[in-house]
């Protein structure tokens, strides 16, 4: 039995052998890359839309961000001797969510300080994709955020459609720190959050990160990663789900002051966040029931912030916080072992 | 007899591409005979038989070549009539030396005239049943080979009331199974009214996996009229593993460390049950069965009933040979089979296939850090964390790794094949059962001493 192999046919090996590795010899074919690639692709309607609403500008923050945070990432790899990761293309996530998350006129030298801060301090540090606590994307947004609070909170001008007062109004505030402001001050609620306020939040038409404004477009990309499993129903449902009992219970005690709970989702970055930041694999659970009380916590955390804490908004916040429950989520959340501890059955 | 699907649904699983198009409707066909037989003294779990014969013997089809080498044991016997031409030293499809009793066939094919067919298995009492398969050498040919006798005779004073018979064949790959269920359901059926006159069980159930629908109906018209019900499973692996198959019948979990007994269930595989028949009904110990050579780079995939101790090499020819340089060579299925450096080693009785992989298919990744992304803890159908455990593994906490339970592992391979970062999860695991395995022995034996 010398000669079953034909000489003539391609062969694909270097070696002259076949390989004699230890079982499983199959595998789902899944890899790293391709599920960056598949979140950067579900990302892309949410890209479309800020082209659409801030023109150049997001443009501009998505292409700094990404090339600084690859160009970050190759730079580390190479200072500390360790392989070239920037395969994985998880930088290239990390660069376009920190975009998402910026406002659309902050200047590109802060974009690259987020995206350095984010990839080197927030991820390479800590030994690279696997390894880090925290959402980079996140870490590099908040260092901006409390270091350059003013260009971190400017806003281009928005038109209000149904202003309160009846007369037509231009803010340059986000309408989560419009509404705050206006509160704050004693004055009544500042707009009519009617049928035509609504679709125009959902489709974006309002002031907000680059990112986080078509709730439809990321609604397209969360739906494409819950489609290719790269993201697990649980935190979009409970974080969501979480913020609109906690908006309801605040509207229903007292309707003059809050807004209907589909204010709540359909302003700052809770649908980005839910979809897209919640949902990081590295510093999320990995059990199911771990993912759901993440979701929940994030939900409280984000309302709790939003109606009593000092930033208008707190999804960026709430993720963090909720990243550090983590690791004891996992160990909450271990499940049953097959065949241990079974409470005995009646006979 | 009763059709119902299954009530139990166990967590975890996952789902290869079955590739079980290839032979699952092709028919058995006998394997020619081989210029020298390979019959290895070890074919089973348990200790290796030990050669009863020597150089230059004339031996029969059916004779014993080497007996039991203890209670978890069970005799070999030769395939066909020829000459023993040596007794030599050759690896197993694990690797392993073994001795190995080589016979070159006179191709007269006669039986053993001691052999003779039993009376009717229904007068007879359960102990002479199982001497019977004791004599005929049978083991559990699902691919683990644990001798049967010791599981049909479960100590004084346990009971098996449920008697399920595995027909899931979950591996990807693989038609054996079904196509003796489809082949010979007689056959299989009166193995397993046997099986069930010696435990005396009270229910009795089929469990086929509803991707072979000729299997279901070929099994259901052999029960038509019988108490036996007939459960078919969702397609998924790893299906027909035992605790998980007991679950998915029973809604019984086999306790952690446990036998299945100890949920009072037993499981066969349909081609333990087919060679029981052979064994008591027609009086011919275990020396031969069917095995799928498949895979895109054998010629013409085929299900063949070859003789034990046939060489993997004249499978593969007789399927038409190679079509290329294959990336693996696979004893069993690709989920839990053993890969193999060469064609030499020989059928035994747990080789259900041999499968020949593409090199793309067998790609080489380099392991990356774990992303947490908990596939392998939704895939894993014990509900360990194969991420953690991993982890730890490399670390070398072995102590850590059993306070989580690996030892609970049955190294189905779901981890490693769902893991998008490439990581040898069950490997680990798999290394971290031997060594603390090796541990425990030490310790008893300390404690002895």
């Amino acid at each position: 039995m010398n000669e079953p192999v034909e000489k003539t046919l391609p062969i694909a090996a270097k070696e002259p052998t076949w390989l004699a590795s230890s079982s499983p010899h199959a595998h789902s074919g899944d890899s790293v890359r391709k599920i960056m690639l598949t979140v950067i692709i579900a990302l892309m309607p949410a890209l479309a839309a800020a082209g659409i609403f801030f023109g150049w500008d997001a443009l501009r923050l998505t292409g700094v961000c990404i090339v600084s945070c690859v160009a970050a990432e190759a730079a580390t790899r190479k200072l500390m001797r360790r392989d070239k990761g920037i395969g994985d293309l998880s930088a290239v996530v990390t660069g376009l969510l920190l975009a998402f998350n910026l406002p659309p006129a902050l200047p590109s030298w802060m974009a690259v300080v987020g995206s350095i801060v984010a990839i080197v301090i927030a991820k390479q540090f800590y030994g690279g994709l696997g390894y880090n606590p925290f959402n980079p994307a996140l870490i590099g947004r908040v260092l901006l955020l409390i270091s350059f609070p003013v260009a971190m909170t400017t806003w281009g001008p928005w038109q209000i459609l149904s202003p309160a007062a009846g007369v037509d109004a231009i803010t340059t505030a986000t309408p989560l720190g419009l509404v705050k402001t206006t509160l704050g001050t004693g004055q009544p609620l500042p707009f009519v959050f009617d049928g035509d306020t609504i679709l125009q939040f959902f489709m974006g038409a309002k002031n907000g990160c680059i990112g986080e404004v078509s709730v439809l477009a990321l609604l397209i990309g969360g739906m494409y990663l819950l489609w290719r499993r790269c993201i697990s129903w649980q935190v979009p449902v409970f974080y969501i789900g979480t913020v609109a009992v906690f908006a309801t219970i605040l509207w229903l005690a007292d309707p003059t002051h809050n807004y209907n709970p589909l204010f709540h989702i359909l302003t700052g970055g809770l649908v980005l966040g839910a979809f897209f930041m919640a949902t990081d694999m590295v510093t999320t659970p990995v059990t199911k029931t771990g993912l759901m009380f993440f979701g929940i916590g994030c939900g409280v955390l984000t309302m709790v912030i939003r109606k009593w804490g000092g930033y208008p908004e707190g999804v960026s916040f709430a993720i963090l916080i909720m990243n550090a429950f983590t690791p004891l989520l996992n160990r909450m959340t271990r499940p049953r072992v097959f065949g241990h501890g079974q409470k005995k059955k009646q006979a | 007899m009763k059709t119902r699907r299954a009530m139990f649904r166990s967590k975890g699983g996952v789902h290869p591409a079955s590739r079980k198009r290839a032979t699952n409707a092709m028919p058995v066909e006998f394997m020619p005979l081989s210029k020298v037989l390979f019959v290895s003294m070890v074919q089973h779990m348990g200790a290796p038989a030990r050669p009863v014969v020597k150089k230059g013997d004339a031996v029969m089809r059916g004779q014993v070549l080497g007996e039991a080498g203890g209670y978890v044991s069970a005799p070999v016997h030769a395939p066909t009539s020829g000459k023993v031409i040596a007794i030599s030293e050759r690896p197993t499809q694990a690797g392993l030396p073994a001795a190995c009793v080589e016979i070159e066939p006179d191709g007269e094919d006669r039986w053993d005239a001691a052999r003779q067919p039993g009376p009717d298995w229904k007068t007879m009492e359960a102990k002479a049943l199982v001497e019977r398969i004791v004599a005929a050498g049978i083991v559990g040919m699902g691919g683990a080979g644990f001798p049967t006798h010791v599981k049909l005779s479960p100590p004084a004073g346990k009971t098996i009331d449920t008697l399920i018979i595995n027909g899931a064949e979950c591996e990807p790959y693989l038609t054996a199974d079904q196509r003796l269920m489809v082949e010979a359901a007689q056959s299989i059926w009166t193995g397993v009214q046997i099986v069930r006159q010696i435990l005396g069980a009270r229910r009795l159930v089929m469990a086929i996996e509803d991707n072979k629908p000729d299997a279901i109906q070929a099994m259901s018209a052999a029960m038509e009229g019988t108490d036996a019900e007939l459960v078919v499973l969702k397609t998924e692996y790893p299906q027909g593993a035992e605790k998980q198959l007991i679950y998915a019948v029973t809604g019984r979990e086999v306790p952690s460390g446990g036998l299945p007994m100890a949920v009072g269930a037993l499981v066969e595989n349909v081609g333990t049950c087919a060679a029981i028949y052979d064994a008591i009904v027609e009086g011919r110990p275990l020396t031969e069965r069917i095995v799928t050579v498949t895979g895109a780079m054998v010629r013409t995939p085929k299900n063949l009933r070859a003789r034990i101790g046939t060489p993997l090499a004249d499978l593969v020819a007789f399927c038409g040979g190679m079509v290329g340089l294959p990336g693996k060579i696979i004893c069993g299925g690709p989920m839990m089979g053993l890969a193999q450096g060469s064609l030499e080693a020989a059928v035994t009785k747990t080789t259900s296939g041999v499968v020949l992989l593409p090199h793309q298919a067998v790609q080489q990744f380099s392991s990356m850090p774990c992303i947490s992304c908990g596939r392998c803890v939704s895939a894993c159908p014990m509900r360990l964390m194969p991420n953690t455990l991993g982890e730890m593994i490399e670390a070398e906490d072995n102590e850590g790794a059993e306070g989580l339970n690996v030892m609970d592992c049955i190294e189905c391979g779901s981890c490693a094949y769902e893991c998008p970062a490439h990581r040898p999860l069950v490997q680990h695991m798999r290394q971290a059962k031997a060594e603390i395995t090796k541990q425990r022995l030490k310790k008893a034996t300390a404690a002895k001493g």
